[in-house]
């Protein structure tokens, strides 16, 4: 049991959510004789890819020590751009949603930054600002692409695999090495884990927040870019109730909401999980609703695990 | 001759007097910004200081007021409760799909005790289990979304003899010429009012939020506490459902979508901290009007609905920081 625990624990290379996801892998492949395919591995990847590319940048920021319920809302904003701005040409239409991204990203840092609000309300308030955004440039409207070469994007491959995976699984990695590799990745964990100390030490942890709010702005607009050359449209709801999803595929993963704690491989974990229950237990015609119970007993049961792991040592209150 | 110095003296407030002004300002901010923004609004709406107009806001904004009444505890209690949006779901297709099934009673006690049991669980894992409120209860959004789902089998519900039920009287009756849901949602903000402000209990809530540690150590059995604030969290949404299902006599399965977010705007815009151990009900209440009344107020001066969403966006913000900004004397923190 000790030895299991130590494992469990992370002495060992590989972390618990991957045992999960392995698990789940061999499961359902034996359930059912469509899941163990290229077509469907491929699908599972472009299906996870959207809350995959939120999850990527939700990790940085957890582990900063914030959080960012805005994604949802930013996914939807650069989906409507990129969708309804396609008249002033493919291009524009990219980089403005890009770059819509990108400015509720520095919008949202620079208050966490400059106000010291906790960033749970900050970006609380920009979910509820971002959505009302949306609905001011569309006004109410759903768009559709008119540009062919967006739509055929979405569905393009190279080889047998699917772009938008591929782009999804680069993006992973380096966003992987840039958390281990760098500085700046560092910085994140030093910020997230005790701020005080970071400062003392010299790090700029305002600036270090700022970059990564930035950065989570970029890939919900990433996502929300790609998802609308799925669906070839835009929906002003678009990416509701996603910073939710995205979350708990983080949580899974490992990344500690207090901060300081947290791998992309872990995430990458957490977003699979997710993306093979989902695409199993329909593949097994189980309808989709009890994937929600499951996901959530999952999501209990994780916290559960990992609090029995991490008792603390020290004798006292606990409290 | 009055000097310079007397004549500045009879303009202004005493040094006392003006910091006397600027703490009632800061501890009572909200309110004064909410008398500034229904005067505005009256200026520009002829509608909106009308009586009926009143009404309707209030009526309109009881059923989230209600429910962050029960929020507002759990958050002073240091913990957060995402899971009443998915619950009030819950409550309100169960209420109405059990009326014609059981009779009335009956369906309002079985939505009451399985309202209370999905408190009881959130209550148990976060006070007995200890674990991370947050995750929790957004793992308990999830699974009681999934829940509804599976129990309605996708459907919406209704409530076939809308005529003759006095179920209709929870959403839809006036008692003294006000409507039920806001007498139900001022009699329960002033009975957990006065429970948190006079009572041990409140008190016990309020440790455990402010400082769990010197809580527990002078003899507060946190566990119990935490769990009850759940099951008060969980009272209320039942309150709201009843409503809900008692106006519109029917439910969709995912009605209460996106409540748990906007019953925490109206929370922080009163000024309760999300770090617990601080707040009040009444300033909830007044959060929650805020939300109903600018939304109301853009209404009528012609914006289209989702222009609320913006003003919302910028004042939770205001709200927030200029109380930081007061507390640490600077507008803007200092580290780079």
């Amino acid at each position: 049991m000790t030895t299991l625990k130590s494992f469990l624990r992370g002495g060992a290379f590989i972390q618990p959510i991957w045992i999960f996801v392995i698990a789940l892998f061999v499961f359902f492949s034996l359930m059912s004789e469509y899941f163990l395919s290229l077509g469907n591995i491929n699908n599972i990847l472009v299906q996870t890819s959207t809350i995959g590319l939120l999850a990527l940048g939700m990790t940085y920021v957890m582990i900063n020590g914030n959080i960012d319920l805005s994604v949802g809302a930013t996914l939807g904003l650069a989906a409507s751009l990129a969708v309804g701005l396609q008249p002033l040409g493919l291009t524009v239409a990219v980089l403005a949603s890009l770059a819509a991204g990108i400015v509720i990203g520095a919008i949202n840092g620079l208050i966490v930054w400059k106000t010291g609000v906790n960033a749970f309300i900050v970006t609380l308030g920009a979910m509820i600002g971002v959505r009302g955004l949306i609905f001011v440039y569309t006004q109410e409207q759903s768009f559709y692409a008119s540009n062919f070469a967006f739509v055929d994007f979405g569905a393009s491959t190279i080889g047998p695999f699917p772009v938008l995976a591929i782009i999804f699984l680069a993006c992973t990695l380096i966003m992987h090495l840039v958390l281990k590799k760098t500085g700046h990745g560092r910085n994140t964990f030093a910020v997230g884990g005790n701020p005080e100390a970071a400062m003392d030490a010299g790090i700029r942890i305002g600036r270090n927040m700022l970059i990564n709010f930035i950065i989570v702005g970029f890939f919900a607009a990433l996502a929300g870019v790609l998802l609308a050359t799925q669906m070839g449209a835009s929906t002003p709801n678009l990416g509701r109730d996603y910073e939710l999803w995205t979350i708990t595929a983080v949580v899974l993963g490992g990344t500690k909401l207090t901060g300081g704690h947290g791998s992309i491989s872990g995430t990458l974990g957490g977003v699979l999980a997710i993306g093979i229950l989902r695409n199993g237990m329909n593949m097994m015609q189980v309808p989709a609703f009890y994937v929600l119970v499951i996901l959530g007993a999952i999501l209990i049961t994780v916290l559960i695990i990992d609090q029995r792991l991490n008792v603390p040592t020290a004798k006292g209150v606990r409290a | 001759m009055a000097s310079a110095e007397d004549v500045k003296q009879g303009f202004m407030l005493s040094k006392n007097q003006r910091a006397g002004l600027l703490s009632f300002l800061s501890a009572q901010g909200i309110l004064v910004f909410f008398l500034i923004s229904m005067l505005a609004f009256s200026l520009f709406s002829e509608q909106f200081l009308s009586q009926s107009n009143i009404m309707t806001v209030v009526r309109q904004a009881s059923i989230i007021g209600i429910i962050a009444v029960g929020v507002t505890v759990v958050i002073i209690g240091g913990n957060l409760d995402l899971s009443v949006g998915s619950m009030l779901s819950f409550s309100t297709v169960l209420v109405v799909d059990l009326h014609d099934k059981i009779g009335p009673t009956n369906a309002i006690l079985v939505m009451f005790a399985m309202t209370l049991l999905i408190g009881a669980v959130n209550g148990f894992l976060i006070g007995f289990m200890r674990l991370n409120s947050l995750i929790v209860t957004l793992a308990m959004l999830s699974a009681i979304q999934g829940l509804v789902l599976i129990y309605s089998g996708g459907q919406n519900v209704d409530i076939a003899n809308q005529g003759d039920t006095w179920f209709a009287f929870f959403g839809r009756d006036y008692v003294a010429g006000i409507a039920v849901p806001v007498l139900l949602f001022g009699l329960l903000a002033v009975i957990v009012q006065v429970v948190m402000s006079f009572t041990g209990y409140g008190r016990r809530i309020f440790a455990i939020g402010g400082n769990p540690v010197a809580a527990v150590y002078s003899g507060i059995r946190k566990n119990w506490c935490v769990f009850s604030t759940y099951l008060i969290s969980a009272f209320c949404v039942a309150c709201a459902a009843l409503v809900l299902g008692s106006r519109v006599m029917g439910s969709q399965n995912n009605v209460g979508q996106g409540y748990e977010l906007l019953v925490l705007a109206g929370i922080i815009l009163g000024g309760t901290s999300l770090l617990g151990g601080a707040g009040s009900i009444w300033k909830t209440v007044i959060g929650v009007l805020i939300l109903g009344f600018i939304q109301n107020g853009l209404l009528l001066m012609g914006y289209p609905y989702y222009a609320q969403w913006l003003v919302t966006w910028v004042i939770i913000i205001l709200a927030v920081w200029l109380d930081l900004a007061y507390k640490r004397k600077h507008l803007f923190t200092t580290h780079s």
